[in-house]
């Protein structure tokens, strides 16, 4: 039972933390057919400032400033560099994150070395929320638990009932009619693309020092967003949010309970005593198989439902 | 108030517009007509800047051609495009607001005008637009760019594809906003309508103006309507 609970409170942790880039990305994606390959790049640059910053002057002013410093510059990567690159079509952008990513990667690599840098925990946080059947549980993870469901409640208020936000919501669709009647649409993409990284940038600064500030963090958090918003549905917040959390859980599950999948090898007639590679096959454990877990769903997505969770066009 | 002098807009690498010259005067209805693929719905594209025009379109004096839309559109140019492009996941209170160009802005309409136009609009204020009617979406598409307070509003074909009934309704909706002093140019294709209600028509063939005069001038010249209009 404890440990359903802990793998369920820590899934939901890590799918809000996936929610805050799927976010950004599915909203990018959806508003100006962009896939932003260079979206968990931000979140890797949201970790790097979060550092550099609380460096001398602590956690609490790097939280505000490193999304902002990230916002700022997703901004100007939409405004001085994907927007002229837009009219070459949708392939030159594609190639254009992509291209971002890896520069990205470089410079981080350059200016902070290739090791992990000792991006840590706020100690004022680092203390015991409350301890349950010997399991102890941080304050700073409730911390970040409460960040990001703030940042969706937030997210969610300002895209149904602000103006601006019905303004994002209409160009989704029909961004020459929002045109047509007075809106600067290109203005709203950029600001579009600055929250999104900002928000990226947040899951940097709040997850970098759990999971690990280093330059391939991009790369290894990267597709699991991408397999994220494929899952939810393009365009749609909610599932953006639900795929989080059911990609988020599945992935704990599947690591705490460490199942073994020899049952269902055995009913293809695999012996539990078989040699070479079947022997590996019947020893393998869900544990083993979790970083699979995000990819499976997402092909059975596509094979099932092209259109994700709560998409309203396939993909 | 408009003035289009020696329009041209392409398609990839088809010219679709060649040479268009065309006037609105202050409070003034002016209908376009042709038949399909003429370069009607075009026209209008290029003078709100959808399409990219070459040539001069002139507005209050002011020269348009090549800006952005919505730079031409806070400057009082409204666009009824004609596929009614509501937002469907939004409802349709939300769908008017959008039309309003500032949250402050109160100009010749307000959302209560829309719905006293229509009843049966303020009843299903807070439906998500997409389950409108054609008729509902068309009036909703109208009342939505009026929101704005234009000085002069672009209709492209409000009545294609609609009942009889709801034809009628859209022709007052018009009538009604003329009668505000919003200048109007209409593209259409019903000939009743357009005869009706505008002061003068343009009847446009192969990417051109061919003809130009009042709707007296049109129905007396049948060699106009048998060459460009009657299909």
């Amino acid at each position: 039972m404890e440990v359903f609970v802990f793998s369920l409170f820590n899934g939901v942790l890590y799918g809000m933390l996936l929610f805050l880039l799927a976010s950004g990305l599915t909203l990018i994606f959806s508003m100006m057919g962009v896939l932003n390959f260079a979206h968990a790049s931000f979140f890797m640059l949201g970790a790097y400032f979060a550092y550099q910053i609380s460096q001398p002057l602590g956690f609490w002013p790097a939280l505000i400033a490193a999304p902002i410093l990230v916002g700022v510059l997703g901004a100007a990567v939409e405004r001085y560099a994907l927007r002229p690159v837009h009219r070459f079509g949708h392939v030159a952008e594609l190639l254009f994150t992509f291209g971002l990513a890896f520069v990205i990667e470089e410079v981080v690599q350059m200016i902070w070395g290739k090791v992990p840098v000792p991006y840590d925990v706020p100690p004022s946080l680092n203390v015991t929320a409350f301890a349950w059947q010997g399991l102890d549980y941080s304050v700073y993870r409730l911390f970040m638990l409460l960040i990001s469901v703030g940042i969706f409640v937030a997210l969610f208020f300002g895209l149904t009932r602000t103006r601006i936000g019905l303004i994002i919501r209409a160009s989704l669709t029909h961004p020459h009619m929002v045109a047509s009647l007075g809106h600067d649409v290109p203005k709203v993409f950029m600001w579009t693309f600055g929250v999104g990284c900002a928000l990226a940038g947040v899951a940097g600064v709040i997850g970098g020092n759990v999971l690990g500030t280093e330059p391939g963090m991009a790369i290894q958090l990267g597709p699991i967003v991408f397999v994220v918003i494929v899952v939810g549905g393009l365009g749609s917040l909610g599932g953006a949010l639900i795929a989080s959390l059911l990609i988020g859980v599945l992935n704990n599950m599947a690591i705490s309970y460490d199942f073994s999948l020899y049952p269902i090898f055995s009913l293809l007639g695999v012996e539990r005593e078989a040699e070479g590679i079947l022997a590996d096959l019947v020893s393998l454990t869900t544990g083993a198989i979790a970083p699979l877990v995000p990819y499976l769903l997402l092909v059975l997505m596509l094979i099932l439902r092209p259109r994700g969770l709560f998409g309203t066009r396939d993909v | 108030m408009l003035e289009v002098r020696d329009l041209h807009a392409y398609y990839g690498k088809s010219h679709i517009l060649q040479g268009v010259d065309l006037d609105v005067g202050e409070g003034e209805i002016v209908s376009l007509l042709g038949r399909n693929g003429v370069g009607r719905s075009t026209t209008l594209k290029a003078i709100i800047g959808e399409v990219p025009p070459e040539g001069s379109i002139s507005f209050k004096g002011e020269e348009i051609a090549g800006r952005k839309s919505h730079v031409i559109a806070r400057k009082g140019l409204g666009y009824v495009p004609e596929n009614r492009d509501i937002f469907p996941t939004l409802t349709l209170r939300q769908n008017l607001i959008l039309g309003q160009k500032s949250a402050r802005a109160q100009g010749r309409w307000s959302i209560e005008d829309a719905f006293e136009l229509f009843p049966n609009l303020r009843e299903r204020a807070d439906i998500s637009a997409g389950v409108l009617s054609g008729g509902e979406q068309q009036m909703l598409t109208i009342c939505r760019t009026m929101m704005g307070d234009p000085d002069l509003v672009m209709i492209d074909e409000p009545t294609e594809g609609l009942a009889p009934q709801i034809v009628e309704r859209v022709g007052r909706l018009i009538e009604e906003i003329a009668a505000r002093g919003v200048a109007i140019l209409l593209v259409e294709q019903k000939l009743t309508i357009a005869l009706h209600i505008s002061a003068r028509i343009y009847v446009m063939g192969h990417g051109r103006i061919t003809f130009e005069g009042t709707p007296e001038d049109l129905r007396g010249n049948e060699q106009i309507r048998k060459e460009w209009l009657e299909v």
